[in-house]
């Protein structure tokens, strides 16, 4: 066996650089701590692609496929004989993908924020911040066990909530983070039953032993039914409601566009890439399970995916904040991925969406980390975010123009951007499963289209505002983030994903089909086309398609009530119903039986207390009567 | 033995004494009338020691000593309570027991 075991640097290193700049931080000038946090992660980086050049290439012999190996592991928690909890390092095909990706995606936003967070007064939190979400991230991506997992997973959503609401001076960020820790640790109770009933039902937390075609997990097939489910069924939805509330799924997706408040290298790293994606990957990592004993709980994610991505292209449509677009475009993307892991089957070409999946969501991770640090750079040079107030930007920022452009038609699903070969094999794998989900996934890959380019011309044509001071272009260290990521967003779509990330480990034939590509890419153009005739130039027809969806263009425009029918619930509903009748019981029957002891004891010491007089013949007469009452009574009485 | 004083009547006037110590103790207000009390209660005791020593084991003298000791104790007593009472005195500016309540509820 081939020694990793230095993979266990990966994750230590952003650990020990958080620990270093969150405790010693103010000490330094910022820019220090900054440096400090950029060069941990690139050792990172370099160590990440190390391993993945090792393993996909040099390490691996040919035509055995790849199997998942622990590179280290230590038991952390001994709680009985069956029960332990360790921690350790897992690399298989996904899970090398992924630090690839994390360690990339991070690196950059590291180097950009150099440049966009200049002169923060709180410069070193935010790498120090930066550095606990790197740790966490890949402390989860690295996990050997399902508990190992949900740890840091939850300190996943620490640190997001830490860096949403990092301008903690601003009553919006302050709502925005309890808004999004609250929703995703609502799906994460979920998240926590769904673990406890899965590891009850198969005595284990290890996902290697979890996904093995021959473990206790594959023998729960059939098994209690509830509902019409079977036990095991039930318990993957509920992991999978962990990781909608993660992914923002509808109906938990109401967290992302408010986590926007967060600095926009925040939202590129943690609300584009890396963090949302983590539903993806949970339900990658669990992938055997679910395909082979809970085909249910496939459906499910599958139609949860297809839903989400709908729903927030067509809110995407609407509105006016450059973040917000972003936030439900990738809400929509992540949509895409849910649905191709869905619809996907296990081993061989069945497995398509499986690899469709993870393929979207490496090229996804490029391409939206790039849209919004490009958007940081528009908001860096504009101070707004309100594509209101932008216009005719291409001639002040050519470096942000040129890339964000790239994204745009690598999300539109252009060739042969890497966004085309991911979109495609999602699309055909849809197409051969599930035709009204490929029917949806079809119009989202018109509407994304439509939407991204309405975002650009809004941006970089339209109307020439007048600006207060000539916007320019961003610094070298925002710009050369910006490049680096525009050449991985064209180019990754060449990476021979089906044989190297596939659901079995062992690589299959794939091939662009035309039945399918050359419509989706018709489509694409299509919403290109709309887009530049009512965007490119100023002009009436986008309040008039607008007047002509009526109340439709209404409802999306307020993202279809959503938050509204979540206040309904929870202060109308939760609180009045359940809320305000388990407070009546603490505060009147729990509380009351307390306060009912102490009142009675309360009113005996009152009783008693005058036999404390402080009088000492007082005693004594108690004394010498006393002592006459047992002499009676043991002299004559006895 | 004849022509001695009969048992009865040491009993008869310890018990009286202690009695009347008791009384003293539970109703006089001076603290040192008080603690003439106490000596008085303490007397009746030493009597009945030495009576009922002499009525039932004249050869031995225990109970004379245990009598000495009682007068010892009592005499150290009085010193210790004469000197609480000074203190007393000097916190309150009066040596009435019923002042003296501090050490209440």
């Amino acid at each position: 066996m081939i020694d990793y075991t230095y993979t266990l640097l990966i994750p230590l290193i952003p650990f020990v650089v958080f620990l270093f700049t969150g405790l010693a931080g103010h000490k330094m000038k910022p820019m220090t701590s900054g440096l400090i946090g950029t060069t941990g992660l690139f050792a990172v980086t370099i160590l990440s692609y190390l391993t993945a050049i090792r393993y996909f290439w040099t390490d691996h012999v040919e035509g055995a496929g790849y199997s998942s190996l622990k590179a280290f592991e230590i038991q952390w928690l001994h709680l009985t004989e069956k029960l332990t909890i360790n921690l350790g390092v897992l690399l298989d095909p996904i899970s090398v993908m992924m630090l690839v990706v994390v360690s990339t995606v991070s690196f950059m936003v590291h180097i950009y924020s150099l440049g966009y967070m200049k002169g923060d007064t709180g410069f070193a939190r935010f790498y120090a911040f930066l550095s606990l979400f790197t740790f966490a991230m890949l402390g989860l991506v690295l996990a050997t066990n399902i508990f190992q997992m949900y740890i840091f997973w939850e300190l996943v959503g620490v640190s997001s909530f830490l860096l949403i609401g990092f301008y903690y001076e601003k009553p919006s960020a302050v709502a925005a983070s309890k808004k999004a820790f609250i929703v995703t640790r609502f799906a994460d109770l979920g998240f926590l039953i769904g673990i406890l009933m899965l590891s009850f039902m198969t005595d284990t937390f290890d996902f290697q032993t979890l996904v093995s075609p021959t473990g206790p997990a594959m023998a729960q097939a059939g098994g209690a039914a509830f509902l019409g489910l079977s036990g095991i069924t039930w318990a993957l939805i509920f992991v999978f409601m962990g990781g909608a509330g993660k992914s923002a799924m509808f109906p938990l997706h109401i967290w992302l566009p408010d986590a926007m408040e967060g600095p926009t290298p925040v939202s590129a790293l943690i609300h584009a890439a890396t963090m949302v994606v983590a539903g993806v990957y949970l339900v990658a990592r669990l992938f055997p399970v679910y395909s082979m004993v809970a085909p249910d709980a496939l459906h499910v994610v599958a139609w949860v995916g297809g839903i989400s991505s709908l729903f927030a292209a067509i809110i995407a449509c609407t509105q006016t904040d450059i973040k917000r677009v972003l936030a439900y475009s990738t809400m929509s993307q992540i949509g895409y991925m849910m649905l191709a892991l869905g619809v996907s089957g296990y081993g061989g070409h069945d497995g398509l969406g499986f690899m469709a999946g993870n393929f979207h969501l490496f090229t996804h991770a490029m391409f939206k980390a790039l849209l919004f640090l490009g958007a940081g750079a528009i908001i860096h040079a504009v101070h707004s975010n309100d594509m209101r107030d932008m216009g005719g930007l291409r001639k002040y920022l050519p470096i942000t123009h040129i890339t964000f452009l790239i994204a745009c038609l690598t999300i539109a699903g252009l060739p042969p951007l890497s966004g085309f070969f991911s979109k495609d094999e999602i699309l055909v794998a849809a197409f051969h499963s599930n035709m009204p989900l490929f029917i949806i996934e079809f119009a989202v890959a018109g509407l994304t289209a439509f939407y991204m380019f309405r975002l650009y011309y809004s941006i970089f044509w339209g109307k020439d505002t007048h600006y207060h001071h000539t916007p320019h272009e961003a610094p070298a260290t925002m710009t050369i983030p910006l490049l680096i990521l525009a050449f991985g967003a064209v180019f990754s779509g060449f990476l021979p994903f089906h044989e190297l990330v596939t659901s079995d480990g062992l690589p299959f034939e794939a091939h662009i089909e035309y039945a399918v590509a050359i419509p989706s890419v018709l489509i694409g153009i299509l919403g290109i086309v709309i887009a530049t005739l009512m965007y490119r130039k100023v002009s009436t027809s986008p309040a008039k398609l607008a007047n002509g969806f009526g109340s439709f263009y209404t409802w999306a425009y307020h993202k279809f009530y959503m938050d509204e029918v979540y206040l309904f619930m929870t202060k109308k509903v939760i609180f009045n119903y359940i809320s305000r009748p388990v407070a009546w019981f603490d505060r009147h029957i729990v509380d009351g039986f307390m306060n009912l002891i102490a009142h009675v004891i309360e009113r005996s010491a009152y009783l008693i207390k005058g036999f404390q007089s402080g009088r000492i013949q007082q005693y004594g007469y108690v004394f010498v009567s006393g002592t006459i009452v047992l002499v009676i009574i043991f002299v004559y009485l006895w | 033995m004849t022509g001695t004083i009969p048992l009865q009547y040491f009993l008869i006037i310890s018990t009286l004494m202690f009695f009347t110590g008791i009384y003293g103790f539970l109703t006089r207000k001076n603290l040192i009338t008080m603690l003439m009390s106490i000596e008085l209660i303490l007397n009746s005791v030493n009597i009945n020691f030495v009576a009922f020593n002499r009525y039932l084991y004249p050869d031995n003298l225990h109970g004379h000593f245990f009598s000495l000791i009682v007068i010892a104790v009592a005499a150290a007593e009085a010193a210790v309570a004469i000197a609480i009472i000074i203190n007393i005195y000097r916190n309150f500016r009066s040596i009435d027991v019923d002042k003296v309540d501090e050490m209440k509820f």
